[in-house]
């Protein structure tokens, strides 16, 4: 396997005025991203994850070139992003699922007659290309409607052609089913894993949401505080820390907190309460019937940990 | 040469489009055509008003201070329309939409300036050089070659000189984001300044406009050569013929500043 992004010891400091006393200011170093390294093979679809400010954007702005690293190097499909950014920018794919690309008052189709011209794509080719993201993606209907008109879920598939057609071998995904339903989810999903598998294009999304992550990616990196604390498959992850559910009762009467076997009390909010349990240690249905044994249950439900949760707990464990 | 080239298809292609999306909206576009022509047709009152007045203003009769306000009008207006959208530069770096320039395989200038693109600021462009036709027309000069050739580089000239100007302001921003007024202060300030001749203004400000900010150079000096006119202050004579060098040298400066504001920027992502 060829690697297409390379970091080595990489770091990006950023200078912070603090205020101290009334007019003076005291210049900090802040590291956003701290001695970095991460090799990603041609037509790996990795999954980059951590909480807000722990440096998943910041690494993308630098390889993708739009930051220049504070130290380490960085080589994306073999090229420096700091000197060649123009020469890089034609090679990759970049979509911002809170921001989009295209043209806000144009059809849609206009935008991608646009980008061809942006990035200078011969016209057989993107002809070609084209075709085949608009039946991929179903962009027929729509694909003469004005941008401003296009449902969230329908902006994201032309964000998505929009990334695609001058044929870059990388893409970069950041947060890209952020506000989509479920449907729209499900399809954006099914398209980038057939991208990636056909296309062999290497894709790396940043997420918040652990299903993306558990359908799509067959490595998970995840980085808090500018470091890389976990950097593995999907499968050890889940394993070694999504293993908890949690139960929510909702009593009849609020109470002193419920006593159960293998699970522990985390939060008490009148008669709400919120029980954590290892699904390795005791079955959902063996806490609710504790629960309910004890207590008039109204109601109840099962909280998977979300990627918020999981990240904590590896960063406070490891 | 092949690089300007593609540049240059792309602004096209990019301005071309905004101009199609603001098509979106006519009816405010129709109405901000026509009420820039008049805007800037009072302008041009105001000398009307002043000549009223006095027969003639430090030496310069009204067709030649026409001359002037006509040939400033026209670089200012040519680099109004396509290069001072550059200003809103630190919109984009306040919405973090710089970025998205950054990805793309094209120069950031370029993406800018065309993205803004406003059909509308040719209105302007349109009044002045109407009044340019109507003053070389009647305007008394002997055409000789060299007068001529000054005449055809000093729009041109003028219009690199006050781009630059906008351009340098811009990169300004970069380091303090809202300073987009003090690179008005200079471009909109030297239209104003430059549409009177210089002699009407003090030293201080005549050499301000003369060394510093080289708005001067925009139609000024190769107007005393063209009209035939003596430099009240004995400005060496060579000094009528170098607004193309100003003019590249400002280029080069712009260039230069522009490429240090997207390093910084990259640097520090703000």
């Amino acid at each position: 396997m060829t690697a297409v992004i390379e970091l080595d010891r990489v770091s990006k400091d950023f200078v912070v005025m603090r205020k101290k006393g009334r007019l003076r200011r005291e210049r900090m170093t802040v590291a956003a991203v701290d001695d970095i390294s991460l090799r990603i093979d041609t037509g790996e679809l990795v999954g980059y994850i951590g909480p807000n400010g722990a440096g998943k954007s910041t690494t993308i702005k630098m390889l993708t070139g739009i930051l220049v690293p504070s130290s380490g190097t960085v080589r994306v499909v073999g090229l420096d992003p700091q000197r060649r950014r123009v020469e890089l920018a034609s090679r990759i794919g970049v979509v911002f699922g809170q921001r989009t690309q295209l043209w806000w008052d144009l059809p849609l189709i206009d935008s991608f007659d646009l980008l061809r011209h942006v990035y200078r794509v011969p016209a057989d080719r993107h002809r070609a290309n084209l075709r085949r993201f608009v039946d991929l993606l179903e962009l027929e209907p729509f694909l003469h409607s004005p941008v401003r008109q296009l449902s969230l879920g329908q902006r994201m598939r032309g964000d998505l052609c929009a990334a695609l057609l001058h044929d870059p071998a990388i893409l970069y995904l950041d947060e890209p089913t952020i506000g989509l339903d479920v449907v729209s989810k499900a399809r954006v999903r099914e398209f980038l894993a057939q991208v990636n598998r056909d296309e062999g294009v290497t894709i790396l999304l940043t997420t918040h949401d652990l299903s993306d992550v558990e359908r799509l990616c067959s490595r998970l990196v995840v980085i808090d505080h500018g470091h890389v604390i976990h950097d593995g498959t999907v499968a050890e992850i889940k394993t070694m820390f999504g293993d908890t559910r949690t139960v929510v009762v909702d009593l009849e009467e609020a109470g002193p907190s419920l006593v159960v076997p293998g699970a522990e009390v985390v939060e008490v909010d009148g008669p709400r309460q919120w029980l954590r349990f290892r699904r390795s240690e005791v079955t959902a249905a063996e806490v609710i019937a504790a629960v309910v044994g004890q207590a008039r249950v109204r109601d109840l439900s099962i909280e998977e940990p979300d990627i918020e949760d999981v990240v904590t707990r590896i960063y406070t464990s490891g | 040469m092949a690089e300007l080239a593609t540049t240059l298809h792309l602004y096209r292609v990019l301005a071309v489009a905004k101009v199609r999306a603001d098509w979106q909206y006519r009816s405010q576009f129709l109405l901000y055509m026509t009420t820039q022509f008049f805007i800037t047709f009072l302008d041009f009152l105001q000398i009307a008003v002043i000549f009223g007045a006095v027969d003639s203003l430090a030496g310069w009769s009204l067709l030649e201070v026409v001359f002037l306000y006509a040939t400033s009008g026209m670089a200012f207006y040519l680099g109004d329309a396509f290069i001072s959208q550059v200003e809103r530069v630190g919109g984009y770096i306040k919405a973090g939409t710089f970025d998205a320039l950054l990805i793309r395989p094209a120069g950031t200038l370029v993406q800018i300036c065309a993205n803004d693109f406003a059909f509308r600021r040719l209105g302007k462009l349109l009044q002045a050089s109407i009044v340019m036709v109507i003053v070389l027309a009647r305007l008394d000069v002997e055409w000789t070659p060299g007068r001529l050739v000054v005449f055809a580089l000093m729009i041109p000239s003028g219009t690199v000189i006050f781009s630059s100007i906008w351009v340098i302001g811009a990169s300004i921003t970069f380091w303090t984001v809202d300073s987009g007024e003090l690179a008005n202060t200079f471009t909109y300030g030297g239209n104003f300044a430059t549409q009177y001749p210089l002699d009407i203004l003090g030293t201080w400000l005549r050499r301000f406009l003369t060394l510093v900010v080289p708005t001067a150079f925009v139609n000024y000096f190769p107007a005393l050569y063209v009209l035939g006119k003596p430099d009240p202050f004995g400005a060496p004579g060579w000094v009528r013929f170098i607004s193309p060098l100003v003019a590249l040298t400002m280029a080069v400066a712009a260039r230069a500043a522009w490429t240090g504001a997207v390093r910084h920027y990259r640097s520090t992502g703000s």
